[in-house]
Formats: structure tokens, C-alpha cells, sequence
């Protein structure tokens, strides 16, 4: 593998960690909700998307149209049902915290426990535009390329909906500092149960792009809550711009990990960077200091 | 004298439990293995998170390495010893995550932990495939099962003496304090750091012994059986049921679940995690502070009924 090759197979991998942390960071720095399902949110948009293409040869990129609703409503429903029980007992943030974190732990399992029962726990996958295009010389999956150009389109529409309408001005105001934005007039509690519905949204839109590229299992979920994670840290948390550089900086050093040293290391070069992060700068390579 | 009294009552108990083995078949003492472990590992893991309130989802990670270990040293050494490199190699663990990590606030905190196990399988699998060149150990012993129990039953006994001598001293109201509000306790000069890491550091070398001891258990190892993150999530549960925060909470979380969970696995092997996920949810939204807890509030409600004041700190742990 080239360089070239082995930096856009990075880039790629990139967009879609980036896509992905940009739903886990609205629902953690808007909502704050930390949600340890959101994996499985992704895992359930790349079975239905599977289901889709398989069954009722739908390509997966209408699918989306079909699959982001589905998860917008899907989280909505949980925030409405699980989450907002425990926003309205917590007595502080620390409390809430823990609470979301052990509620959502539990939600996890249920929904990789129902997964399992429908899927079984075999590596699943579907073929589709899985024809080589020439990129600067280095040849790559054309589904590969429309995975980073969706990872881009939709994490850049959302970033300009945040910054540059009112709404998105409202939502950023509630990730600032709930108390004050409830004192000029925003419903922060409708504003969070629509960050993290968004959020679920997102993780959907991310699920479909993956499995329109990798292979996945009921379980994997795990792995990209975690990765995610990482990247919402880098980024800095609730910062959109920081959570798509760091998000392309990961795949890129992934890529570059599994190709020049060996694939089996790939996973504890994540876990070093995210150490190393949360080590020198806790709030992120991009964020401000909050709190 | 009510200590003294209680403390003859739990020998006792103990001591009928040691001696179950004689009158139990192997199906019993199996089921008293595993029962005993839940019970140690969710009695360490609250000693460390129970006052503290740092979630720590790593209890894998350790009990993987106390596993490890054993499978890898156990035809060098003899088993004291074994156990013993063990409980050293779970110490340096958990001082180099403790010395890293316990500045971390609550959330990173917790997920730092929720990746360490999956970090510590990695490397251990990496090692495995290219410096051994396999994956996966055989591990025979030349002692039965009634053994590891014996073990295991001792560790608990320790283990439970300690909490409960932790909680009288002076250690542990430095933990409570630190759990109320970490700022003030570094206000009024306790060295916050050093008595987590302490707290860390024993919780961690007892969950990996009770890895150590286990291990044998498997009589087959593999980075993906030992590492599994339910054995985390379980030991959270219990201790979270019983409620962490008591000498007894842990016990009384673990012995329903444990009995629970196999009655579940052996007849809803296919719907075993969706229930185990409700549970879970269950317990956070219905028992946030666990049975024992619980419990006292009813009883307290009704004593206050029939008297004019609570009375609010008599109440035995």
C-alpha cells in the first residue's frame, strides 16, 4: 500500500469516526448525556440499512432518508422515556452523570441483547459500488469515497445550521450554560431532548456509511462508543469543527498504524492517544477550558 | 459487645461455608465458586467506589490479569507464589492507572476504565500472537475444585474485614469525605490523591487474585474469555444493588443476582443480555441507593411515625 492510498484509506475512516463523534458530542455537551449505547445506536442503523439493501434492495443512500428519521425518533424516545425521568431527579451534574452513564450501560445490552436475537453474532455484510476509483494515482472503493463525502456534506451542513441560524444559536447557548439560557427565554428542556434525538440522528447517518464499507457485528458497538469517545475528547467536548479534524486525525493514524507497524496494534494506538489527551489537555485539543 | 457478637456470628457463617464442600456435589461447589467470587469482587470493587463514588468500570482488566498470570506461571511456580507474582503484577497495574487517571474528573474517569480491559486485551492478544506465537493456554491443575474454593472463600473473609476495618478508621472517613465533596476534603488538608490511590491500589490487587485464583476454573484461557466486560458490569450491578456504600450491601447484592444470572443463562441463553440490560435499568431508576438503603428509609419512616426525632445516626452498617 502506498502512501497516498494508505492517507485517503485514513481520511475516509476519518469522516466517518468524525460523523459519528459529532452525534456523541451534541448529545454529551448539549443534553449531557453521556450515552455508552450510542454504539449499538450505530451497529442498529447498519443492520436496518443491511436489511434495506438485502431485502428490499433499497441503496443505502436513500436509505438514509429512511434510517436518520428512524433515529431521531428512536433517541427521541428514549431521551423522552428514560432519560428525562433521571434529568428531573439529578441534583447536580455529578449525579446526572453517573446516572446516564449506568442507565445507558443498561440500554446498551438490551439493544445488543435484541440485535443478537434477530441478526446472531456472525460478521455481516452486503456489497455495494465496490468498484475501484483512481484518486491521485492510488486506486480506491468508490464506496469508500462516497462515505467521506456524505461524512463531510453532513457534518459541514450541521456545523453551518449551529453557527449561522437562530435555532442552532439557541442549542449552543444551552451547551454554554443551561441555567442562563433558560433565563432568556429557551426551553432547555425541549432543546436538550433535540440535541440528543439529533445526536441519534447522526449515529444513524454514521451506522448506514459504515455499513456501506466494513464488515460489522451485533457486538461491536462497543468499539465505536468508545472511539467516539475519544474523538469527542480530542475535539473537545460539544466543539463540532474540533470533533471533524480529530475524527480525520484518528482514522489517519489509525490507517497509518495498521499499515507500517501491524493491524493488531491499531486499537492500543487509540487508547494511547486518547490517554496522552486526556493527560496534557482534558478539554480537548480544540476546546476552551469549560467549567 | 453487639460487635463482638456479630463479628462471632460471621465466623460462624464462614466457617458452615468452608464446610459445605463435604456435603455439596460438584454442581454445588461450582455454584459456591462462583457465588464466592461475585461476592469478592463486587465487596473490592465498592471498597474502592463505594465511598469515593468513582465508577469504575476496570474490574475486568484486573481480574483478566490475575487470570493471565496464573495461566502463564503456574507450570514455573508453585501456586503461593503464583498468586503472589499476581497480586504484585495487579498492584503496578493498578498504581501506573491510579497515578495517571484519579485526577481525572467522574466522566473520564469512568470511561478511561471502560477502554482499559478493552486496551489490556489487545496488548495481551498482540503479545500472545507475536512474541508466544499462539492464542489461547491450557491450564491443568492437580487440585479440585474445593481448593479454589477454599481460596476464594478466604479472600472474601479478608476482603470483608478489611471493608469493614476501613470503615472504622480514619482512612475511611477521609474516603466519605472525598465522596461528599473532593474540594473541601482538600481544604481541610487531606492528601486526596494518596488515599485513592491507596483505596485503588488494594480494590485492584484483591480483584486480581480473585482472577488468579479463578483461573483454573477455565482449565482453557483466552484473552476474549478472561477480558469478557460483562464480568465489569456484573460486579457493578451487585454492588450497585446491595448498595456500595455499606459493609453488607455488596453480599446482599451479589448472592440474588449471582443465583439470578445463572438460573437466567442456563434457561434464556438467547435473551440473556436484553434482561440483563432491563435489570440494570431497573435498579438505577427504581433502587439508586441500593436494598439496604432502602430499607433503612422504611424502616426510619416508621419509627418516626411512633417517635418525635429519627434517629439517624444509630443505625448499624
Amino acid at each position: 500500500m502506498t502512501l497516498t492510498t494508505a492517507l485517503i484509506a485514513g481520511l475516509v475512516l476519518g469522516g466517518t469516526y468524525a460523523l459519528v463523534a459529532m452525534g456523541l458530542t451534541l448529545q454529551y455537551g448539549i443534553a449531557r448525556i453521556m450515552n455508552l449505547a450510542y454504539g449499538d445506536m450505530i451497529i442498529t442503523a447498519a443492520f436496518a440499512a443491511f436489511v434495506l439493501q438485502g431485502a428490499l434492495a433499497v441503496n443505502p443512500i436513500l436509505g438514509l432518508a429512511l434510517v436518520v428519521p428512524g433515529g431521531f425518533v428512536f433517541a427521541y424516545s428514549v431521551y423522552r422515556l428514560i432519560l428525562a425521568p433521571l434529568v428531573r431527579r439529578a441534583p447536580d451534574r455529578g449525579a446526572l452523570e453517573v446516572d446516564s452513564i449506568l442507565t445507558t450501560f443498561g440500554l446498551l445490552f438490551v439493544v445488543q441483547g435484541v440485535l443478537l436475537v434477530i441478526f446472531g453474532s456472525n460478521y455481516t455484510s452486503y456489497s455495494f459500488l465496490n468498484v475501484p476509483v483512481d484518486v491521485l494515482g492510488a486506486p480506491i472503493a468508490a464506496n469508500r469515497l462516497i462515505a467521506l463525502v456524505l461524512a463531510l456534506v453532513i457534518g459541514l451542513s450541521l456545523y453551518l445550521l449551529l453557527t449561522r441560524t437562530r435555532w442552532g444559536t439557541a442549542l449552543r447557548a444551552v451547551a454554554v450554560s443551561p441555567q442562563s439560557a433558560g433565563l432568556v427565554g429557551i426551553d432547555v428542556n425541549r432543546a436538550a431532548a433535540f440535541a440528543f434525538a439529533l445526536g441519534g440522528g447522526l449515529a444513524a447517518a454514521g451506522g448506514v456509511v459504515i455499513s456501506m464499507y466494513q464488515t460489522f457485528t451485533a457486538t461491536g458497538g462497543v468499539v465505536f462508543t468508545m472511539k467516539a469517545l475519544i474523538v469527542v475528547i480530542m475535539g473537545g467536548v460539544g466543539n463540532l469543527l474540533g470533533a471533524l479534524i480529530a475524527g480525520l486525525l484518528l482514522g489517519v493514524v489509525e490507517t497509518l498504524v495498521s499499515t507500517y507497524a501491524d493491524p493488531g496494534l491499531t486499537l492500543a494506538a487509540t487508547y494511547t492517544i486518547f490517554l496522552v489527551v486526556l493527560l496534557w489537555r482534558p478539554q480537548g485539543l480544540f476546546g476552551r477550558a469549560m467549567r | 459487645m453487639r460487635t463482638t457478637f456479630g463479628i462471632a456470628a460471621v465466623a460462624a457463617v464462614f466457617l458452615a461455608l468452608a464446610l459445605a464442600p463435604f456435603h455439596l456435589g460438584t454442581y454445588g461447589v461450582g455454584l459456591l465458586i462462583g457465588l464466592t467470587g461475585y461476592v469478592t469482587l463486587a465487596s473490592a470493587w465498592a471498597l474502592f467506589s463505594g465511598p469515593t463514588r468513582f465508577v469504575s468500570l476496570a474490574t475486568v482488566a484486573f481480574f483478566g490479569i490475575g487470570a493471565y498470570t496464573t495461566a502463564v506461571l503456574y507450570e514455573v511456580l508453585p501456586p503461593v507464589l503464583v498468586l503472589a507474582v499476581a497480586g504484585l503484577i495487579g498492584f503496578i497495574v493498578a498504581l501506573v492507572v491510579g497515578l495517571s487517571t484519579l485526577r481525572l474528573a467522574g466522566v473520564y474517569f469512568v470511561i478511561f476504565t471502560f477502554g482499559l480491559a478493552e486496551l489490556v486485551r489487545q496488548l495481551v492478544t498482540w503479545y500472545e500472537v507475536n512474541v508466544t506465537g499462539t492464542l489461547g493456554r491450557y491450564l491443568f491443575v492437580d487440585f479440585g475444585p474445593e481448593v479454589v474454593y477454599w481460596q476464594l472463600l478466604a479472600l472474601c473473609a479478608v476482603t470483608i474485614g478489611l471493608s469493614f476495618l476501613i470503615q472504622r478508621s480514619r482512612l475511611g472517613l477521609a474516603l466519605k469525605m472525598i465522596g461528599d465533596d473532593e474540594v473541601v476534603a482538600e481544604h481541610c488538608g487531606l492528601p486526596t490523591a494518596r488515599v485513592k490511590l491507596a483505596l485503588f491500589a488494594v480494590s485492584s490487587v484483591i480483584i486480581t487474585l480473585v482472577g488468579a485464583i479463578q483461573a483454573p476454573r477455565w482449565t482453557y484461557i483466552e484473552p476474549t474469555i478472561v477480558f469478557n466486560p460483562t464480568i465489569s458490569f456484573l460486579t457493578l450491578i451487585m454492588a450497585l444493588l446491595g448498595g456500595a456504600g455499606r459493609l453488607w450491601g455488596p453480599v446482599v447484592g451479589a448472592v440474588p443476582l449471582f443465583l439470578l444470572f445463572e438460573w437466567l443463562s442456563a434457561n434464556f441463553p438467547n435473551h440473556y443480555s436484553i434482561i440483563l440490560g432491563l435489570l440494570f435499568m431497573a435498579i438505577v431508576f427504581v433502587l439508586p441507593r441500593g436494598v439496604l438503603e432502602f430499607l433503612e428509609g422504611l424502616v426510619r419512616r416508621q419509627r418516626s411515625g411512633r417517635r418525635e426525632t429519627p434517629f439517624k445516626g444509630e443505625v448499624a452498617s
